[in-house]
């Protein structure tokens, strides 16, 4: 399926069905964005008065909530920040070697096992979390893994997101084979091949599986919740589930430390989107 | 498929070269291949034994054999309902999420201004659909005093419900989260119309074929492999939905159990009962559930979808 979505001959429209076209589109855009305007609005407004403002008004802006939200629970959310951000590194990083290795092989090698490999990893793209999620439990807690950072960072080393692998292949596939064959004619053993060749010409597929990688595993609530109990560990998620917990919610705090959640997100989006749009359309990743 | 013909070296030379080249994918494929033994194959043999115990993660496994199975589908309520629920879920949320994604898509693939602006604005949605954040906005918006009921007064009608408060409405409100993130299909949908030949409306024009006409014979019939894509990866996200219920109940899955997924009751007798024999037992059936639904949808494929080098 090609990717190249914005380079193809678009169908062509009538002036009126253009403008039309327009409203409709633009009517939709804004109502789907709206709940996330508003809830940036309402971060900057005082407790008392969001939920009687549903505009987006300019009125009444205040900080505050962003400053008693930071320090509102345990520890400051700058501790969860810098929790998310270890963690989420170490799984971009873990993310691209491994699954990058995996494709090679899958990808520019040949090898008798290879269609059953194949069929094993794809199949694990499928694979419900549910299924395995006990059983590691049970594993961790073995290793005394439990309330670490581990078991969200270490499985990664081994290319345990297969859906990375397949989109890595997907990529490796449209570079000519006369490449690898080129490489060999020069010397280049298979992992040099893979390091100074193939590395080099994959970045787009190894970009768009960091940001993906990113954006997973920041927002990612189930394996933290499951696997980190002791609040000093708690990712940013975690950290912002805290505030529902408490009876009597301070929404103007919940909201501002919502927000800030999604600016990391926002970034990767606004910087990354050609790759996020290019994975999605090759692979489905959501 | 299959474009890597033997990428190993073809050094000249002895035997030793030439094991060493076929041992080099395996090479390349060690940690791959230690992760799928340790993280996923291991759980996996060890979740279907543990699906056929009593397991409390403190006391060592006592077996019983397929009660857990027999006790899920005859003697627990709440796990016929998270069933129930879930099924509701997957079975509206996910055609409502394609249309929009499809119509959505049949609109920017027209030639208009700002059409990556927009393009970008319906996927968002898509990136941050299962964190924590818009889970918490989904809560507030569809409450007493948010905003669904505050745009309902604008145009006059007065509403005091609590959406996400009632039995009646609690899962629409979720399955309104889910349609929202129609921007990952919709992506996939853009990527296949670019595909479909513009020769193809040219002839039918040609010819004399309407809008309408080449609409019905070209583009549905040509696409219908995507929706086919996108509905299987779409009806398997949504069995495995989780988040947002949790964050809307508090991880109760209420009110009156009416947002109890699925995976929300296996989160609550895996991790806060502790029954870990029985929650691995609801995994096995959702993976079987999974792959039945799966299979099933394969199965009709055969009557709907149209693939052009005419294979099926």
């Amino acid at each position: 399926m090609s990717a190249e979505i914005a380079d193809a001959p678009p169908a062509r429209s009538t002036r009126t069905q253009r403008v039309v076209l327009q409203v409709v589109l633009a009517v939709l855009a804004l109502a789907m964005i709206y709940p996330l305007l508003w809830m940036f609005m309402s971060s900057l407004r005082e407790n008392d008065s969001i939920f009687s403002d549903a505009s987006l008004a300019l009125r009444n802006l205040t900080f505050d909530n962003y400053v008693r939200g930071w320090d509102a629970q345990q520890f400051p959310f700058s501790r969860y920040f810098v929790n998310s951000i270890v963690v989420t590194t170490a799984v971009i990083l873990a993310n691209v070697v491994a699954c990058s290795l995996t494709a090679f092989a899958f990808a520019r090698m040949s090898f008798r096992m290879k269609p059953v490999l194949m069929a094993v990893m794809l199949m694990t793209i499928m694979l419900p979390e549910h299924v395995t999620i006990v059983p590691q439990y049970v594993l961790f807690s073995e290793l005394g893994w439990l309330n670490t950072f581990l078991p969200l960072t270490i499985p990664k080393l081994f290319a345990t997101e297969a859906f990375f692998v397949f989109l890595i292949i997907q990529f490796m596939r449209g570079i000519p084979q006369e490449i690898d064959e080129a490489a060999a004619i020069d010397g280049c053993g298979p992992f040099a091949t893979y390091r100074r060749i193939m590395l080099p010409l994959i970045t787009p597929a190894l970009a768009t599986t960091a940001i993906f990688s990113f954006i997973w595993t920041w927002n990612d609530f189930f394996r933290p919740l499951i696997f980190l109990t002791d609040n000093s560990l708690f990712t940013v998620p975690l950290a912002v589930r805290l505030f529902v917990d408490i009876g009597g919610t301070d929404w103007g705090a919940l909201f501002a430390m919502s927000i800030l959640s999604l600016v990391p997100i926002f970034l990767f989006f606004v910087f990354g989107q050609r790759y996020l749009i290019r994975g999605i359309a090759t692979t489905g990743l959501k | 498929m299959e474009n890597a013909t033997g990428a190993a070296p073809s050094r000249p030379g002895s035997r030793i070269h030439r094991r060493r080249a076929a041992l080099a994918p395996y090479a390349f494929l060690t940690p791959w291949l230690l992760g799928l033994l340790v993280f996923v194959l291991g759980p996996m043999a060890a979740s279907l034994y543990l699906s056929l115990t009593d397991y409390n993660f403190l006391q060592p496994p006592t077996f019983l054999g397929f009660d857990n199975y027999i006790r899920m589908f005859t003697s627990d309520p709440r796990y016929l309902k998270s069933v129930q629920v879930t099924a509701l879920y997957v079975a509206v949320s996910v055609p409502l999420q394609l249309i929009f994604a499809l119509g959505l898509a049949l609109l920017l693939d027209r030639a208009i201004k700002g059409a990556s602006i927009y393009r970008a604005v319906f996927y968002l949605p898509s990136l941050i659909g299962t964190s924590v954040a818009v889970a918490v906005l989904w809560r507030t918006v569809f409450g007493q005093d948010g905003l669904v009921n505050a745009a309902l007064g604008v145009i006059g009608i007065e509403s005091t419900t609590s959406w996400v408060g009632s039995p009646d409405t609690a899962l629409l409100t979720l399955i309104a989260l889910n349609v929202w993130t129609f921007g990952s299909p919709m992506i996939i949908f853009l990527a296949g119309l670019r595909q479909i030949p513009r020769s193809y409306y040219e002839a039918a024009e040609v010819d004399g074929a309407g809008a309408v006409r080449r609409f019905a014979s070209i583009t549905i019939p040509l696409l219908t492999p995507i929706v086919f894509f996108n509905l299987i990866l779409q009806t398997i996200y949504a069995f495995q939905a989780f988040v947002p219920a949790y964050i809307v109940s508090n991880g109760q899955g209420g009110p009156a159990d009416s947002t109890l997924f699925y995976t929300l009751y296996l989160y609550q007798q895996g991790f806060t009962n502790f029954q870990m024999g029985y929650a691995s037992a609801m995994a096995w059936t959702l993976l079987v559930a999974i792959a039945l639904v799966t299979g099933l949808n394969f199965l009709l494929s055969r009557y709907w979808v149209f693939y052009a080098d005419g294979a099926r």
